[in-house]
C-alpha cells in the first residue's frame, strides 16, 4: 500500500537564474510514495524551469534534489520526465517508443519491448504496437507517452501539461482513465497544469506557484482523499477546494 | 486511394511529356528545322533500337562508374559529416572549405584528374564521388541540425549518453535528408561519370558520345541522350525505392513532400 507520509522525492531550496534574472527562488517540496502533487501557476512562474532542474537536465544555483534520501542534483536518468509535447519518436514504432527508457537503460530491444507490451492492454494502446505514432489520434499518443514516462521511472515521475494540448472531449476521458490508472499504479507524480479543474480532480495536493521569481506562495490539500471517481467533479467539495485556489491565485 | 492518388497527380507531367514528342515529331516531320541538325523521333528510336547493344553495354559501364563514385561519396559525406556534427571545431574549420571546393567546376577538374591517373575507371569514379559528395554531406549536417532539441532532453532526462542520442534520435531524424541530397546526387553522378568519359576513356556512355559526334551522327547523338536520362532515372529510383525502405514511418506523415 502506498504511504504518502514515506517522501521519496525532495527538493529543498532549489534556485535557479539565466542571464542574471532569477526564475525560481527557494523552491522546497516533497512528494510522498504514490502522491500526485500538482504544480499550478501561471506561465512564467518558472514551472517548467523547475522540473528541467528535478530532472537532472539544468544544474540549479542552489539547492539540491534528493530521491529516497541520495542526492540526484543534476544526473539525469533517475526521475522519469514528459516533456510538454508527447515527443514520441516519428521514426520508431508504439512499441520501441514506449519501450526506449528501458533500452536507454541497457536492457535488449526484444525484452524491452515485452515488458512494454504487457502494460498495453491496461493503457488502452492494444493493437497499435506497430503503428508509427503518425498513425494514433491525440489521446492515443498521450497514453503511449504516459506508459514511456511511467516504463522508465523508477517510481516517480514529472509530468510537465500532459493533457493540455487535447480537446475538452479527450481530455475528460483520459482524466476518467488516469485516475482509475492512479490508484494501481504506485507513481508519485508531480504534475504541471494550468487547468484548476483538472489540478483538483486529480491530485492529493495543489502548490501554488507565482511570483516573479517563482516561489510556491500555497498548498491546499485536497479533501477527501484519493481514490475518488468523476462524480467528485460535481460536488461541493469539488467546488469548495476550486473556491479556494482561486481565491488564493487572486491573492 | 493513396495508390490512384499518385497517379492522377503524375498525369500532368505524362501530358507534358507527350506534348512535347508530338511537338518534336511535327516540326521534323514538316522540315521546320532541316533533318540533318533535328532529327525525327522516329530515326532516333531506329538508333537506339539499332545502336543498342553498344549503347547498353557502355551505360552498364557508365552507371557501375557512377553506383561506384556514388558509393564512395555517401561513405565519405557519413563519415565527415557525422565527425563534423560531434566536433564543433571541426565544422567551423571544414564548412567553408566544403563549400569553395564546390566552386571548383566540374569541367575543370576532370583533366586533371585523367592526367593523374590515366584513362581507365579511377579518375571517372573519382568525380563522381567528388560531385556527389557535397549535397549529401550538406543535407546529413542539416539532417542532424534540425534534429528536435526537446527530443534530446527528453532522452537526456532518461540517461542516455551522445552515442545513445545519436542512434536513437539524431542519425533516423538526419535520414529524411539525407534521402534527399541522395537524389541530387544521383543525378549528377551519372552526368559526372559521361564528363569524365568525355576527356579520356575507352568506353562508357560519353565516349560514345564523342564517337558519334565526330560522325556527325545527330540520330546516335539523341539516342544517347535518351540512354544518359533512362540511367539517371533509374538511379533516382533506386533512391526512392531505398528511401521507402529505409523510412517507413514517413508514408504516414501528414506533411506532404514534394521529393
Amino acid at each position: 500500500m502506498r504511504d504518502a507520509a514515506k517522501t521519496v522525492l525532495q527538493a529543498e531550496g532549489i534556485t535557479k537564474s539565466y542571464g542574471g534574472r532569477t526564475i525560481i527562488q527557494n523552491i522546497s517540496l516533497t512528494l510522498g510514495e504514490g502522491e500526485l502533487v500538482c504544480l499550478l501557476g501561471v506561465s512564467g512562474a518558472g514551472k517548467t524551469t523547475l522540473f528541467n532542474v528535478l530532472s537532472g537536465l539544468e544544474r540549479p544555483d542552489g539547492g539540491r534534489v534528493l530521491l529516497k534520501g541520495q542526492d540526484i542534483t543534476s544526473a539525469p536518468g533517475k526521475i522519469s520526465y514528459m516533456l510538454q509535447k508527447d515527443l514520441l519518436l516519428p521514426h520508431k514504432k508504439v512499441a520501441d517508443n514506449v519501450a526506449l527508457p528501458l533500452v536507454i537503460q541497457g536492457q535488449d530491444r526484444r525484452r524491452a519491448r515485452e515488458t512494454a507490451l504487457s502494460y498495453f492492454g491496461a493503457f488502452g494502446l492494444e493493437e497499435t504496437q506497430d503503428k508509427y505514432p503518425a498513425q494514433l489520434s491525440g489521446g492515443m499518443r498521450q497514453r503511449a507517452a504516459l506508459l514511456r514516462t511511467f516504463l522508465g521511472s523508477q517510481g516517480v515521475a514529472l509530468l510537465d501539461e500532459p493533457f493540455s494540448a487535447l480537446d475538452a472531449l479527450t481530455k475528460r476521458e483520459i482524466h476518467q482513465w488516469y485516475m482509475g490508472m492512479m490508484d494501481r499504479l504506485e507513481l508519485a507524480t508531480l504534475f504541471i497544469t494550468h487547468d484548476i479543474d483538472e489540478a483538483v480532480l486529480l491530485s492529493d495536493r495543489v502548490c501554488i506557484l507565482s511570483g516573479q521569481p517563482g516561489q510556491i506562495t500555497a498548498e491546499l490539500t485536497i479533501q477527501p482523499p484519493r481514490p475518488r471517481n468523476m462524480s467528485f467533479a460535481l460536488s461541493e467539495e469539488f467546488l469548495a477546494c476550486k473556491r479556494q485556489i482561486l481565491s488564493l491565485l487572486d491573492g | 486511394m493513396k495508390k490512384s492518388q499518385s497517379i492522377t497527380s503524375k498525369l500532368p507531367a505524362a501530358g507534358a511529356l507527350i506534348l512535347i514528342g508530338v511537338l518534336w515529331l511535327a516540326v521534323s516531320e514538316w522540315e521546320l528545322v532541316p533533318s540533318f541538325l533535328l532529327p525525327s523521333p522516329v530515326e532516333v528510336c531506329r538508333a537506339l533500337v539499332k545502336d543498342g547493344p553498344v549503347l547498353l553495354e557502355n551505360a552498364g559501364i557508365t552507371l557501375l562508374e557512377a553506383a561506384m563514385g556514388l558509393g564512395l561519396g555517401i561513405a565519405a559525406a557519413l563519415v565527415l559529416a557525422t565527425a563534423m556534427h560531434r566536433f564543433r571545431l571541426l565544422y567551423r574549420a571544414l564548412y567553408p572549405v566544403l563549400v569553395i571546393t564546390q566552386t571548383i567546376p566540374t569541367i575543370a577538374l576532370a583533366p586533371l584528374l585523367v592526367l593523374w591517373m590515366g584513362f581507365g575507371m579511377s579518375p571517372k569514379v573519382t568525380l563522381v564521388a567528388l560531385t556527389t559528395f557535397f549535397p549529401i554531406a550538406v543535407s546529413l549536417l542539416e539532417g542532424y541540425a534540425s534534429t528536435d532539441r526537446a527530443a534530446a532532453d527528453l532522452l537526456r532526462s532518461m540517461g542516455a549518453s551522445r552515442r545513445q542520442i545519436f542512434l536513437h534520435l539524431e542519425f533516423p531524424s538526419a535520414l529524411s535528408h539525407f534521402f534527399s541530397g541522395l537524389r541530387v546526387s544521383a543525378s549528377y553522378a551519372v552526368v559526372g561519370a559521361v564528363i569524365s568519359e568525355w576527356l579520356g576513356g575507352f568506353q562508357g556512355l560519353g565516349v560514345y558520345m564523342t564517337r558519334v559526334k565526330k560522325a556527325y551522327a545527330f540520330d546516335k547523338m539523341f539516342a544517347v541522350i535518351i540512354v544518359i536520362v533512362a540511367v539517371s532515372l533509374l538511379l533516382m529510383a533506386l533512391v526512392t525505392a531505398l528511401r521507402r525502405r529505409a523510412c517507413p514511418w514517413e508514408a504516414f506523415e501528414k506533411i506532404e513532400r514534394n521529393d
